[in-house]
């Protein structure tokens, strides 16, 4: 397995998984961080989606829960195929139930233009 | 002529949170200024997670944060003066500012905070050789561009500089089509938290040259090539370690310098190696009832730590309009070995004081000391320490003396 930077703290220790098992962490905390990144990275996605009529040209959105890391492009291929018109709200759900990993979510609001 | 107990320069995360302390500390008469049309400053660019551990004990986005403190402002009446520009402040307290529907205002202030954030160093800023083509700027004028306006700068993209904005944009233009082919930096380590070296280039096999500059811009009208290669120790380019890279935009992420144009007129003291103004444990600048925080005073590493340090303006402002501060015996404050600044400059005895201060070199097992009169009056220690990381200590001492902050081996 490739060597992965421990971000649990800023020591930044330099890990090796091999068979499930974690070396060169300095504290357990490397071992969770070490095992997940290898068996199952999860990232928050974060990107902006068009707004029509708006006071900005984009919203910016965020999945609202950690999704795999490996399914970011699926995502953004998805939230591409979607106009919203203003007003939007923070919080405000854009897509629903997206490709079965999330919601997407406004994370600002856009008032009308004018 | 319009009156305010505390006028705020600038609506970004310091503006604000610097309004929110004043207001908490029993002021009641406050007017922040904007230039632009929205609150929350440079926060609402930044549209990636990890904002807010600290403060809101939540993992928000940029625009998240500037929503909460817009919405804890605003439940605050405090009053608030949008797409408005200070053209300059005088030694009386007196702003002069240009807005559309007003033309030019004058507002007078007990207290001023300035709060006006930092510029980006531009390539002028660096002197790169070579042609001046379109398709070169700074990472947080194209992240700009791509998160507010929605427009992507290029498709072929270098960037110059591993601090954080260059680390995010990597990974932004990366999910928006671009190719981007790798990140400089002149320095044998990164400038960015490694959160994101790990998120932003790790998780799209983008490569960090580590002792890497662009040596020549190549490009008639449009950016076409750049020529990147090694540096030695001394940032003098290595022979033979010439690479052509074809790119059509070269992004700069080289470093902020706090934005005080406002206070340079004043003749106000400014710190050669902040380039922000000297301020005392108040965050009151050489001008009395004149304040500063966030970017504009010196380079954060975390918006938490601007709201913090913001807040604390906020109330030593409110203290002053309203006459309750007691000016204790003063020190300085100098950096010792290792340390490449310590903020505040001045303390005052037997009060606490918070000292922020970076490293210049990524160090591992030390003690952070502080010393005065040649003895050690405070020692914490610290396993690891990284010049992208700000290092904040709380300490206080009954002595006028000079303090010296160090670094020592655990």
């Amino acid at each position: 397995m490739p060597d992965l930077i421990c971000i649990v703290c800023p020591r930044g220790c330099k890990l090796h998984v091999e068979n499930d098992v974690v070396t060169g962490n300095m504290c357990p905390r490397g071992i969770k961080y070490g095992l997940d990144e290898v068996n199952n990275p999860m990232r928050l996605f974060t990107s902006t989606v068009s707004v029509l009529n708006g006071m900005i040209n984009r919203v910016p959105v965020k999945s609202d829960r950690y999704i795999p890391k490996n399914s970011v492009f699926d995502l953004i291929n998805e939230i591409r195929k979607v106009e919203i018109k203003a007003p939007v709200y923070i919080n405000q759900i854009i897509i629903e139930n997206c490709l079965g990993l999330c919601n997407i979510i406004a994370t600002r609001n856009i008032m009308k233009r004018g | 002529m319009k009156e305010y107990d505390l006028v705020i320069i600038g609506g970004g995360s310091a503006g604000l949170s610097s309004a929110i302390g004043a207001y908490d500390e029993g002021l009641r008469s406050i007017l922040i200024i904007e230039k632009d049309k929205f609150l929350g400053g440079i926060l609402l660019q930044c549209i990636h997670n990890g904002f807010g551990l600290e403060v809101f004990k939540s993992e928000l986005t940029g625009p998240e944060y500037a929503f909460r403190l817009e919405e804890m402002v605003k439940s605050r009446n405090i009053n608030l003066l949008n797409n408005t520009i200070v053209t300059s402040i005088d030694n009386d307290k007196i702003i002069k500012c240009i807005n559309d529907l007003d033309g030019i205002i004058e507002i007078k202030a007990k207290a001023i905070i300035c709060s006006t954030g930092a510029m980006e160093r531009t390539k002028e800023a660096i002197n790169i050789p070579g042609d001046r083509p379109n398709g070169v700027l700074t990472a947080g004028l194209a992240q700009k561009y791509m998160n507010i306006d929605g427009y992507l700068i290029g498709k072929r993209i270098f960037i110059l500089g591993s601090g954080d904005i260059g680390l995010i944009m990597a990974k932004r233009m990366t999910l928006e089509g671009a190719n981007v082919i790798g990140v400089a930096e002149i320095m044998p380590y990164s400038n960015g938290l490694s959160r994101n070296i790990v998120q932003c280039l790790h998780d799209f096999n983008i490569p960090l040259y580590l002792k890497h500059t662009v040596k020549k811009i190549i490009g008639k009208a449009n950016l076409e090539r750049i020529i990147i290669s090694k540096v030695d120790d001394d940032f003098n380019y290595i022979d033979g370690t010439d690479i052509e890279i074809e790119c059509d935009a070269l992004l700069l992420s080289v470093g902020l310098i706090p934005y005080n144009p406002l206070l340079e007129k004043l003749n106000i003291i400014i710190d050669p190696i902040t380039k922000g103004p000297v301020v005392n444990s108040h965050y009151e600048t050489s001008i009395k009832g004149i304040f500063a925080c966030g970017n504009g005073l010196h380079v954060h590493d975390l918006v938490d730590n601007v709201t913090k340090e913001s807040m604390i303006a906020g109330k030593y402002a409110a203290k002053y309009v309203n006459e309750q501060v007691n000016i204790n015996d003063s020190f300085k404050m100098e950096s010792g070995k290792m340390i490449s600044y310590v903020l505040p400059q001045i303390g005052f005895v037997n009060e606490e004081v918070e000292v922020s201060f970076r490293v210049k070199t990524p160090l591992e097992n030390k003690y952070i000391e502080i010393y005065q009169n040649d003895a050690i009056i405070k020692r914490v220690k610290k396993n690891f320490l990284l010049p992208s990381e700000m290092v904040r200590i709380h300490f206080s001492t009954s002595s006028n003396s000079v303090i010296r902050i160090g670094v020592s081996d655990a």
